[in-house]
């Protein structure tokens, strides 16, 4: 991280990315030198993923060139990008269970006598491997893949990088899950790599950590570099300032709504992955829960919802305590949840759509349990009709519609149960601009009808665009609440990402 | 159906009637076209082969002989519908037929044969589902379990051998030689489970929980439906089922068989599942379908008996109609050979 060498070692230039309907990189430029440690920041869908992905040819790109030493290069498989030297630790390292660390490093690749796999030579070759690299004593090329912890994961991701030719390494928020002494031997890591000319770029939204280990900062903001920085002469607020700053105003419509009685109220409760979180949800009134993707938001939906059990505090529905076994008695309660994922934990993919909204309200659509297909097929049409659902019929398979009336299919069978909180996870992933619009005038329509709204979202627009209140998470906690009048993008960065003091 | 439509008449009526044969193929589906064209083949092959084969003794043969796979076949369906597998049909068959015919030489009561017999499917059911839901054991392993041991239990109790005469009792006679309105009894069984069955299926809100829990199991949850409830509930249901066909063995063979007669019927019903379009993941298939397949591989059977082909042929057949049947499943469902299947 001292010299840099004049002849930069990667160069992407003009590189754009664009899935249906969404433009993830536009004409971003980016070079690493050998011997630096060039840092990527953005927020949440910046585009910092993706400018990843292209780089190790996960994704070819739709234009923009990529120079290796000077060479135009053409990466279409993640194959190409390894054998260039251009290596990836992913966030979540891909570790075989019960497989020795050795192994592991050298899948695929095992040395071998004749044909017999040979075990000393492994062992040896791991084995000094891990003496080179500074990590003696850290792990044991012996023990097996599901008793590491995330620090020696991390380190079995780092080793199978050193262990081909190696130019560029970047790092996709590695201290996420270690521990600072983990992470002081990381960044002695680096500074290691770096004096031996590997170009280092790592994507972190650890402000103190950059500032500590980057010889440069890259700033994205909607797939676009809006800034690139010494290390030295920028500060945390000159970086929030660069990720901050969309304008996507026209898109939000809001009613003048006065919010009612408090409808929800989430009091000190703890789960697995959450601790000693608080706030209310009134009717008539949006919350949005805004963080860093991992601040524990989806966990909290869940343990509201019934879905993993809480271990401590309480949850109370119009001032009444609840006691959630399972999703239905939420369901029961007058809370629903439309997950993140919509494709995998809310639709019935191959079935239709008059199905998929009908979902939640069978039993009451029924008598004796024979379904009033009349009634059934009339709140169908009505759904399709109120929330603009562009489908072919209502017995359309959802499976074809695009990701806008998939969501508001799911939206559909919520309104369809008149639920009285709803958890809106991530409502708009996948959406486009059209469909987006739609499911803001629809959120606002319920809130004004006096439903009480409670939004996750990780685009900071989207959260100054719908919020009456927002509720910031860092680590599996409440770090902050602002509310609408005094909320700034800013603002909502600093609690979701800056250390709090202690 | 029996009856193939000669080339000059199919060539005639094809274009005149697009469109009402593209809304027949609708109605239908691909799957159960193609099971029905696969059918004719058949039905026209063997009868060209064999003119014995349209004999209306030998119609009602085939339609008796797959009336107890066919109880089962529609039961997995709606195993498979909801994800999971149950092999231990055939032992609970074979169980609950010895258990009949023991009670029944005991109480000389037909009822209390039949009555227990339902007790026995229950329970074992029960414990099928206990084990899935609760021991958290993939079903396709748990009822591998219970297959061997309920057939254990079977010849246990029964010291592996045939049980109790019930050829005098006019209840299982009606039952196993009985006809109303000239159709054989067992046909009116196996009509009558498959119809509620689809009734179930495709007009209460249970039949469309089944699909949904099949079909996207989380999204199940989070829209309130009990899942434990619904598994428990319909492995009680596929136990009833097979208790049902133990009886009917039970009345057919005359006698209480604690493996004879039973053994096998696992594979066939999940191959007729499957033929019939059961997805093995779950949420995607019909009895419409199933039934089809169980008239396929009743012809197909009956044919290489009438044919005079070697019976050990009949298990190859048997083996090679189910993988086929999921290749092409899986095919059409777009899986990509990476790796084992989901």
């Amino acid at each position: 991280m001292n010299q840099q060498s004049a002849a930069p070692v990667l160069i992407m230039t003009g590189v754009s990315k664009r899935f249906a309907g969404v433009q993830a990189l536009k004409e971003v430029s980016l070079s690493a030198h050998a011997g630096e440690v060039l840092a990527l920041m953005g927020e949440n869908g910046a585009g910092k993923s993706t400018l990843l992905k292209v780089m190790t040819g996960n994704y070819i790109p739709d234009a923009g060139q990529i120079m290796i030493d000077g060479a135009p290069v053409h990466l279409t498989t993640p194959g190409d990008a390894r054998r260039l030297g251009i290596r990836v630790v992913p966030q979540e390292p891909e570790i075989i269970p019960y497989v020795s660390v050795a192994e592991n490093i050298y899948a695929g690749a095992l040395p071998t006598r004749g044909r017999l796999f040979n075990r000393a030579a492994l062992r040896a070759r791991v084995a000094a491997d891990i003496e080179r690299s500074g990590f003696s004593g850290m792990i044991d090329p012996d023990q097996l893949g599901n008793t590491l912890s995330p620090a020696q994961r991390q380190i079995v991701e780092i080793l199978r990088a050193l262990s081909g030719p190696l130019r560029v390494l970047a790092f996709d928020e590695p201290t996420s899950s270690l521990s600072d002494h983990e992470a002081d031997s990381l960044f002695r890591l680096i500074a290691r790599l770096t004096d031996s000319g590997v170009a280092v770029i790592y994507v972190s939204h650890r402000m103190k950590e950059i500032l500590r280990i980057a010889t440069r900062v890259l700033v994205l903001r909607d797939g676009q570099t809006v800034g690139v920085r010494p290390a030295r002469e920028t500060s945390e607020s000159e970086l929030v300032r660069l990720m901050v700053g969309r304008d996507l105003s026209a898109l939000y419509h809001r009613s003048a709504r006065q919010p009612g009685a408090v409808v929800l109220s989430v009091d000190k409760i703890s789960s697995a992955d959450i601790h000693d979180v608080t706030f209310t949800v009134r009717s008539g009134e949006v919350v949005v829960l805004a963080g860093l993707v991992g601040a524990g938001r989806t966990e909290l939906a869940r343990a509201i919802i019934g879905d993993v059990p809480i271990t401590a505090g309480q949850i109370r529905m119009d001032g009444k305590v609840l006691h959630l076994a399972s999703p239905r008695d939420a369901v029961r309660a007058g809370l629903c949840l439309a997950p993140e994922e919509r494709k995998a934990q809310a639709l019935l993919m191959k079935r239709s759509v008059r199905d998929n909204i009908s979902l939640a309200v069978l039993q009451s659509l029924s008598r004796w349990h024979i379904i009033r297909r009349g009634a059934e097929r009339r709140l169908a049409a009505e759904s399709v009709a109120a929330l603009h659902i562009r489908t072919p019929s209502l017995e359309q398979e959802v499976a074809t519609l695009s990701g806008g009336n998939q969501q508001k299919t799911v939206l559909a069978r919520w309104l369809a149960r008149q639920s009285r909180l709803m958890i809106l996870d991530e409502p708009t992933r996948g959406v486009d601009v059209g469909a987006k619009a739609d499911i803001y005038a629809i959120i606002d329509r319920l809130a004004s009808a006096g439903a009480a709204i409670l939004v996750i979202s990780s685009e900071l627009p989207e959260v100054l665009g719908l919020a009456d209140r927002i509720v910031v998470m860092q680590h599996g906690t409440v770090s902050g609440t602002l509310d609408r009048a005094d909320a700034t993008e800013e603002k909502i960065l600093s609690l979701a990402i800056l250390e709090r003091a202690a | 159906m029996m009856v193939p439509a000669t080339e000059a008449v199919g060539a005639a009526s094809i274009p005149a009637k697009r469109g009402a044969l593209r809304r027949i193929l609708d109605m239908l589906g691909v799957q159960n076209v193609s099971l029905l064209i696969a059918l004719a083949v058949l039905v026209a092959f063997i009868g060209s082969q064999n003119s014995n084969f349209f004999y209306s003794s030998n119609i009602a043969t085939v339609g008796t002989t797959v009336a107890i796979v066919g109880i089962l076949a529609v039961i997995q369906t709606v195993v498979m519908l909801l994800g999971g597998l149950d092999i231990s049909v055939s032992s609970q068959a074979g169980l609950t037929s010895v258990v009949s015919a023991m009670v029944f030489t005991a109480s000389h009561s037909a009822l209390a044969g039949i009555a227990t017999a339902f007790v026995v499917g229950l329970a074992t059911g029960l414990l099928n589902g206990v084990i899935i839901v609760y021991g958290r054991v993939n079903a396709v392993i748990a009822t591998l379990a219970t297959l061997a041991a309920y057939r254990g239990l079977a010849n246990l109790i029964s010291n592996g051998r045939a049980q109790g005469y019930v050829g005098v009792d006019q209840v299982f006679i009606f039952l196993a030689r009985g006809t109303l309105a000239g159709i054989p009894v067992l046909i009116w069984i196996l009509a009558l489970v498959a119809l509620v069955t689809q009734l179930l299926l495709h007009y209460t809100d249970i039949g469309r929980n089944i699909y949904a829990v099949g079909g996207n199991a989380t999204a199940a949850r989070l829209a309130g439906i009990p899942l434990n409830r619904y598994i428990l509930g319909v492995y009680v249901l596929c136990g009833l089922v097979s208790a049902l066909a133990g009886i009917l063995l039970t009345a057919r063979t005359g006698s209480g068989q604690p493996t004879s007669g039973s053994q096998g019927l696992e594979l066939q019903c999940i191959t007729a599942a499957a033929l019939g379009g059961c997805s093995m993941q779950g949420g995607k298939g019909t009895i419409v379908g199933t039934i089809l397949a169980v008239i396929l591989l009743g012809v197909l059977q009956n044919g290489l008996i009438i044919l005079d082909v070697n019976s050990f042929w009949q298990d190859i057949a048997q083996g090679a109609l189910l993988v086929i049947a999921v290749v092409i499943q899986q095919r059409r469902s777009g899986a990509r050979s990476v790796g084992l299947p989901a």
